[in-house]
């Protein structure tokens, strides 16, 4: 058994149905499933142990996802974005194995030892056909499958390696099979070296829902998209969807064969949920946590929720709209206090999660504790009604004065301000406190921003242990490429200062 | 119904019917060994030829689905159909029954 077990399953169920491409033209479960074996006997023919990739979302991705399981190779997307050096670094700790580059990717000179590069191209001429050379010898469950360089927000990237049946594990317990209507399809525009990109393949096939790829994202070429191939689902990561809702505020368009959006893969600021359920009414809301070490989703907040939530007067019914949901019935979820002991409903501490899609492993060891369960170095609570809060990479949570300040609670205040266009809460140190709370702020366009009144803003809505003692001002906040505020960054520039 | 056929039933591991075309996965292990038939016949390791000429029995023909979950609520055992074939599966000589679609959102 191993991942493309579901999609021989898809094959055999809806074999003529459209698997990826467009409505007319695309590529058929069978078909897809014809060019992974002609992929995996090519790449028999090849050596080394990894199938890496180096481009954006293109056919190529399933082709290698696919056909790797069933040679027995193990599939390795790599970002696009790492420079030269670091790129070098990653493609060697990959090596013996082929890598397929697609047509923008800039390939280090020289390549490290043992690493063969392919264009795009060659893997799809080479795929068209079988090879008629060496027999393939399909991996086996407790295989490597894939392997994630996590992006992370501080030091170097660590390659997560996802086993067969842990991806397969997550799939069967999530994805109820050839559960999507005949007319359903989805935009794939997470990048396939994030955890998203490959379970929105691995989901999107057992479900029999159709794949349309955008291969590296813009609001505009979403937007256009969608509309040009009826999609019904997609999944975004934060900075995606706030980007699309200004696009959609700022140009007047509108998705309307859009059906159901998902969204995680971090903080995503409150207003902008609100925003786009009062612009998207049609359209249903998944909040999805998860980790590349868990084989993505472990919790989520659903439709229903996100409809009671957002219309509740209740002010606890309404925070819920900022949590990440509730757990998935496969998953089980714990908070943990620095000494490991299990904390009350309310009360923050470390996420811990275990099941059986849980990997947590990396390619230089194991860290799951003896009983299965990892550490997600996430902080936060749960309530009462097990609805999971997250208050940020344990990393980034700021001590004051011996009290757990989440960066994410004070930034989400001063967002609702006019004259904040984004901002980052970071802990500095701090003689008397230990740290300090500082604010990072990008002023709204033409709104001259006032520290002193920002101060003031979240002393009036948040207690004053929360209050910032500093207010700076950037032009723009540093990003990871999924996403993610590189808040080390941040903590390095004004560090200095005081 | 005696086990001298009780197989060791590990998650991931593949059969197949002796007697029609299903094909199944486990989900989830059984506490202990035990005896596992689809249309009235122990299961074969995938992969495996199946005996010619057989069919499964007249009383336990229902079929199986493609993609539907199946369980046995006194062994534990959880399976997955990857093949749908015109036998019935049987745990111990209890029939298994089909779990309900799960009503989980896409999140991916």
């Amino acid at each position: 058994m191993n991942i493309a077990l579901l999609l021989e399953m898809a094959t055999d169920g809806a074999g003529d149905r459209v698997a990826l491409g467009s409505h007319s033209g695309g590529t058929s479960y069978a078909g897809l499933l014809r060019l992974a074996r002609n992929t995996a006997g090519w790449l028999a023919s090849q050596d080394g142990e990894r199938a890496a990739v180096l481009d954006g979302n293109s056919p190529a991705v399933p082709l290698l996802l696919f056909g790797a399981a069933l040679a027995g190779r193990q599939f390795a997307p790599v970002s696009y974005r790492l420079a030269s050096a670091q790129l070098r670094a990653v493609l060697g700790r990959l090596a013996p194995g082929v890598l397929i580059a697609g047509p923008g990717a800039a390939l280090p000179e020289p390549l490290p030892d043992g690493i063969t590069a392919w264009r795009r191209e060659q893997l799809l001429a080479a795929a068209a056909n079988p090879s008629g050379g060496a027999v393939p010898s399909p991996a086996a469950p407790d295989d490597p499958a894939v392997l994630l360089f996590t992006s992370g927000t501080s030091g170097e990237p660590k390659a997560a390696v996802l086993r067969h049946r842990q991806l397969v594990a997550y799939i069967i317990g999530s994805v109820e099979f050839l559960s999507a209507g005949p007319r359903e399809a989805t935009l794939v525009s997470a990048p396939p070296y994030h955890i998203a990109g490959i379970s929105a393949i691995l989901s999107s096939v057992y479900a029999g829902r159709r794949i349309v790829q955008l291969e590296a994202f813009d609001p505009e070429s979403w937007v256009r998209l969608v509309n040009n191939e009826h999609i019904t689902h997609a999944m975004l990561v934060p900075t995606m969807l706030t980007r699309i809702v200004d696009y959609l505020v700022a140009t007047g368009e509108r998705v309307p064969s859009l059906r159901h959006l998902s969204y995680g893969g971090g903080q995503m600021p409150v207003q902008t949920i609100e925003t786009a359920l009062r612009l998207l009414r049609h359209v249903d809301f998944v909040n999805a946590y998860g980790l590349t070490e868990t084989s993505s989703t472990i919790a989520v907040l659903e439709p229903a929720d996100h409809r009671r939530f957002f219309s509740s007067d209740d002010p606890g019914e309404r925070r819920r709209l900022g949590s990440a949901g509730r757990a998935l019935p496969a998953v089980q979820i714990e908070i943990r206090d620095p000494d490991g002991a299990l904390v009350k409903p309310g009360v923050a501490g470390e996420v811990f999660v275990r099941g059986e899609q849980v990997a947590g492993e990396y390619l230089d060891g194991n860290r799951q504790d003896g009983d299965g369960w990892f550490a997600t170095r996430d902080a936060g609570h749960l309530d009462e009604d097990g609805y999971l809060f997250l208050h940020g990479r344990l990393d980034d949570v700021i001590v004051r004065g011996g009290e757990n300040l989440s960066p994410g609670e004070i930034e989400d205040v001063l967002l609702a301000h006019p004259a904040v266009r984004d901002v980052a809460v970071i802990g500095l140190p701090d003689a008397q406190w230990g740290e300090q709370v500082v604010a990072v702020v990008v002023p709204a366009d033409g709104v001259a921003a006032d520290g002193t009144a920002l101060q003031h803003w979240v002393r009036d809505r948040l207690r004053s242990s929360r209050t910032p003692s500093r207010v700076e001002f950037v032009p723009a906040l540093p990003y990871n490429e999924t996403g993610k505020v590189l808040r080390r960054r941040l903590r390095e520039q004004f560090g200095g200062a005081s | 119904m005696h086990d001298a056929h009780a197989i060791d039933l590990k998650p991931g591991s593949r059969w197949r019917s002796a007697v029609c075309e299903s094909e199944i996965i486990v989900v989830r292990a059984p506490a202990a060994p035990v005896l596992l038939c689809i249309g009235g016949a122990p299961v074969l390791e995938a992969g495996r030829d199946q005996p010619a000429g057989r069919a499964p029995d007249g009383a336990l023909a229902e079929g199986t689905l493609l993609g539907k979950r199946y369980a046995d609520e006194t062994s534990g055992l959880e399976l997955l159909c990857t093949r749908s074939g015109a036998g019935t599966i049987t745990v111990a000589g209890r029939r298994a029954t089909i779990l309900a679609p799960r009503k989980l959102p896409a999140s991916d």
